[in-house]
């Protein structure tokens, strides 16, 4: 066991925790944070995407341990009530249909528009394309995404 | 709550304390495909719930569950429109699954068809019930009176008086029958884009899905099965499993050997740990070659007949020219984004189930088998689902579950690993499928028979099939809707050792690809254009004739594309709606790159467009998947894909466009979950037949 300090969703945490546990499972199990998902425990589909300092990040492969002092933010920490301009774009278009892997595709969205600010469909697919979907909501996403792009930059 | 009693007629069913409000259950016919749809009242089952509480919330205790086809929303909208409700005060909750409901479960696109008529009856029900407590309150006829958006309002006097100050009285009048259903015309929810009522809880998070379940002093496990179908552990050393962080113990199950640990991850890591000597069983060496062979072997003779008409020998020996082909498709995982997990607390009295199901019932008799306990100690506790298609439907997650905290006596978590979910599903079945058809001198198809050899699904689920026959093994084929006067389609129920279920859109998802292929092979062989031959070929089905027409005029089939497009046309009608698809491909260096799918789609009269859509391009994707990715393979009786890296799938960026028509329709519904599936693969081989002249006769697709 290993004390790991680091800041969630803008407070302070103190995590004893066996280190090599990934951040997904501390989250999930330890803190029953449960709005982050697994997936495939490999980076492979996205689910369980997070921000780290603010790039997205797959928490399945994030040891706990290499969070020290670093700012962790997960979709229950994006916005306090389903405000942020992405959360707001997906709820228009209705974007999820099962919606299990809808809050790592919100992740990547919101950290990929942290980056650039009018992303062109190029800059979509280079990001979200580590998000799978197996309900195949990709083309409400894409719309969802230069739709939050307008609200952020001020366009109701 | 005072007990509830059902009438005479068996179809309503209403009870009440002034406190809880109006309570209306009502009779929903559940369907298989077989089944009669008309339900004698005596064998009247209960399986759905309308409260009304004291402070005007409706909640409508649904018996079905959500997977992502959007059943929330759209059964809401049927009961909302007749109870007139008030939109936002509207809720929804799954009830513990229960005998009183009849059976429950979710399969072949059946939640809209089997609730639209009862549903909208139950509804109109409670509110001539709501409309005549109001009439007696102030003491007037009832036809001075209207229902409107949770209110019911004095005509003359436009005095109101809410749903919730009215269910009390309500629920103690007598049950009408024969309550007039509203004229569409009026309709204010129904064939409306209502938007989803699960969206918001499904942007931050906050929806529960089976895996999110937490219990008071809960533990968590992860299971490793035999890698061979039907095997099971010999002996195990669970020296080092134990000995990693967080593990607290190591049992038995009935088809592997479970780790208990005080966190997921540990349970998954110290499971891969254990040293377990396998008896492999009888399919031990089994492969996909050897499994193609059987099936080619078999379809040397003929099989049992599944659907005959005309003489198809004498339409073959007449013909002017015959054409042959044999056709293959692979077994699929259904890899829903939320692997398999249950969550199940076993004690002496009783055993709670929280459980992302399919199927409830079948999930409650699946717990109560693994417990020794009766069903009606067995609480299953419905879950949002993150996906199923199909997947679901089967129980053996629950059981495992169940065993686990039986035999540790505590609640407990088990959850599977994605290489878990993707070893040990139950597949879409692979298939080989022989055609041979002959033309007459104008090149129009005079005979037409297909010979089959596929597992069994309902033998995999314990029901082998009568007489030889599975239709699911054959739909698509012995249903197919193209008029020609000699046809024949025979079957050879072949098991091999790998156990198979449904996958969305069951055996048009292979069937539908053969046949519309084929038919593409016909088409060139006779000299005509695909979408001229379809045409001739459905004279007699205009429904499916109509979307054939529809995708036609809305692709411009036959008007030049881009230089390097090329366009292929499907079509298929399942689940009681009509889908045609044309496909827009390019082909660069040997890889398919699907630019754009025009789909269109006569599914009846329309609940909810937007999810129809939403529904149709899902489908389309997952179909997609399948046709240019999906194949699972066996090695050694062993499947050899482990993760999303060997079972890839289509993501954002290969995805194309998709536009979806629909046709309006009065007819009554057809599902929408799986009608969107069939006619993908075969629109893409078709438009990479016309990209490239080389026909796909397997799948995937893969010309490299």
């Amino acid at each position: 066991m290993a004390t790991i300090r680091f800041n969630l969703n803008g407070k302070p945490q103190s995590a004893d925790i066996i280190p090599e546990m990934p951040l997904l499972w501390y989250l999930r199990d330890s803190l029953g944070m449960t709005g982050t998902k697994f997936g495939c425990g490999m980076a492979l589909c996205g689910a369980c995407t997070v921000h780290v300092n603010g790039q997205a990040v797959r928490s399945c492969v994030t040891p706990v341990l290499s969070l020290t002092g670093k700012n962790v933010t997960t979709i229950e920490g994006l916005s306090a009530d389903g405000s942020h301009p992405v959360q707001i774009a997906w709820n228009e278009g209705d974007v999820p249909q099962c919606g299990y892997c809808q809050s790592g595709q919100i992740m990547s969205a919101a950290a990929l528009l942290e980056k650039k600010a009018k992303p062109s469909d190029a800059d979509i697919d280079e990001v979200m394309r580590g998000n799978i979907c197996r309900c195949g909501t990709y083309q409400d996403i894409r719309h969802a995404i230069h739709r939050a792009a307008e609200i952020k930059g001020g366009k109701a | 709550m005072s007990a509830t009693t059902v009438n005479r007629r068996g179809f309503l069913q209403v009870g009440a304390s002034a406190a809880a409000g109006l309570l209306v259950g009502f009779y929903l016919p559940e369907g298989s495909k077989l089944a009669a749809q008309t339900a004698d009242a005596a064998s009247a089952r209960l399986n759905a719930w309308i409260h009304i509480a004291p402070d005007d919330t409706v909640t409508f205790m649904i018996h079905k569950v959500e997977m992502g086809q959007g059943t929330v929303t759209s059964l809401s909208q049927l009961l909302a429109e007749e109870l007139e409700c008030d939109w936002g005060k509207f809720r929804t909750e799954f009830p513990p699954v229960d005998k009183a409901f009849g059976f429950q479960g979710v399969v072949g696109s059946q939640s809209i068809r089997t609730s639209w008529d009862p549903l909208r009856k139950a509804g109109a029900t409670a509110r001539e019930m709501l409309i005549e407590a109001a009439a007696q309150t102030w003491g007037i006829d009832k036809s001075a009176c209207r229902a409107d958006s949770g209110v019911v309002i004095n005509n003359s006097t436009n005095a109101r008086l809410t749903y919730g100050k009215l269910a009390g009285a309500a629920a103690k009048l007598p049950v009408p029958t024969n309550v007039a259903l509203k004229d569409p015309q009026q309709f204010r929810f129904i064939g409306k884009s209502m938007k989803r009522l699960d969206t918001p809880n499904k942007v931050t998070g906050r929806t529960q899905f089976g895996i999110d379940m937490r219990r008071p002093g809960m533990v968590y496990a992860a299971i490793a099965r035999c890698p061979v179908f039907g095997g099971k552990a010999a002996s195990f050393d669970a020296v080092k499993a134990k000995a990693f962080p967080g593990v607290k113990q190591v049992v038995q199950t009935s088809r592997g050997v479970a780790v208990v640990a005080d966190n997921t991850w540990s349970a998954i890591q110290a499971s891969r740990l254990l040293d377990i000597k396998w008896d492999e069983g009888l399919n031990a060496n089994q492969t996909s070659a050897n499994i193609s062979r059987i099936f080619a072997e078999r379809t040397q003779k003929p099989g049992v007949e599944v659907s005959k008409t005309g003489d198809v020998a004498a339409g073959l020996s007449g013909a002017a020219k015959k054409v042959e082909a044999v056709y293959e498709a692979p077994f699929l995982a259904h890899a829903t984004m939320e692997p398999m997990n249950c969550t199940a607390d076993v004690r002496p009295d009783g055993c709670d189930v929280w459980a992302s199901t399919q199927m409830q019932t079948l999930a409650q008799g699946a717990a109560a088998q693994a417990s020794g306990l009766p069903p009606e100690k067995v609480r299953i506790h419905s879950q949002f689902m993150g996906g199923g298609f199909g997947r679901r439907g089967m129980t053996d997650y629950v059981t495992e579950a169940v065993e686990v905290s039986k035999a540790i006596g505590a609640p407990v978590k088990v959850t599977w690993s994605r290489e878990d979910d993707m070893h040990h599903d139950n597949y879409r079945p692979a298939s080989y499928s022989k055609f041979e058809a002959g033309l007459d001198a104008a090149g129009w198809p005079v005979a037409w028979h297909n010979r089959i050899a596929c597992p069994s699904i309902t033998n995999s689920s314990g029901q082998p099939p009568q007489n030889g026959i599975d239709r699911t093994s054959t739909e698509g084929s012995h249903d197919m809707g193209y008029g020609i006067p000699n046809k024949l389609v025979d079957y050879h129920w072949t098991e091999v050792g790998i156990p198979v279920t449904y996958w969305r859109a069951v055996g048009y998802t292979q069937n539908t690809f053969f046949v519309e292929s084929f038919m593409d092979e016909l088409a060139l062989a006779g000299g005509k254009d695909p979408v001229e031959l379809r045409r001739k070929l459905l004279a007699q089905n205009p429904r499916l004739l109509g979307v054939l027409e529809q995708v036609a005029q809305k692709s411009d089939w036959g008007k030049p594309l881009p230089a390097g497009r090329f366009r292929g046309v499907a079509v298929v009608n399942n689940v009681g709606s009509y889908t045609a698809q044309v496909a827009e491909v390019s082909v660069d260096q040997g890889k398919v790159r699907v630019r754009r799918i025009v789909c269109a789609v006569d599914c009846g009269h329309v609940v909810n467009p937007a999810i129809v859509d939403q529904q149709i391009r899902s489908a389309i994707i997952y179909g997609l998947s399948a046709a240019l990715k999906g194949q699972i393979t066996i090695d050694k009786g062993r499947v050899q894909q482990n993760n999303f890296n060997q079972y890839d799938v289509i993501r954002i960026d290969e995805a194309p466009v998709v536009e979806v028509h629909i046709v309006a329709s009065t007819q009554n519904p057809g599902g929408i979950g799986e009608a969107g599936v069939p006619a993908i693969a075969p629109a893409v081989a078709n438009a990479v037949f016309a990209a490239t002249g080389k026909r796909i006769r397997r799948l995937p697709i893969q010309l490299t």
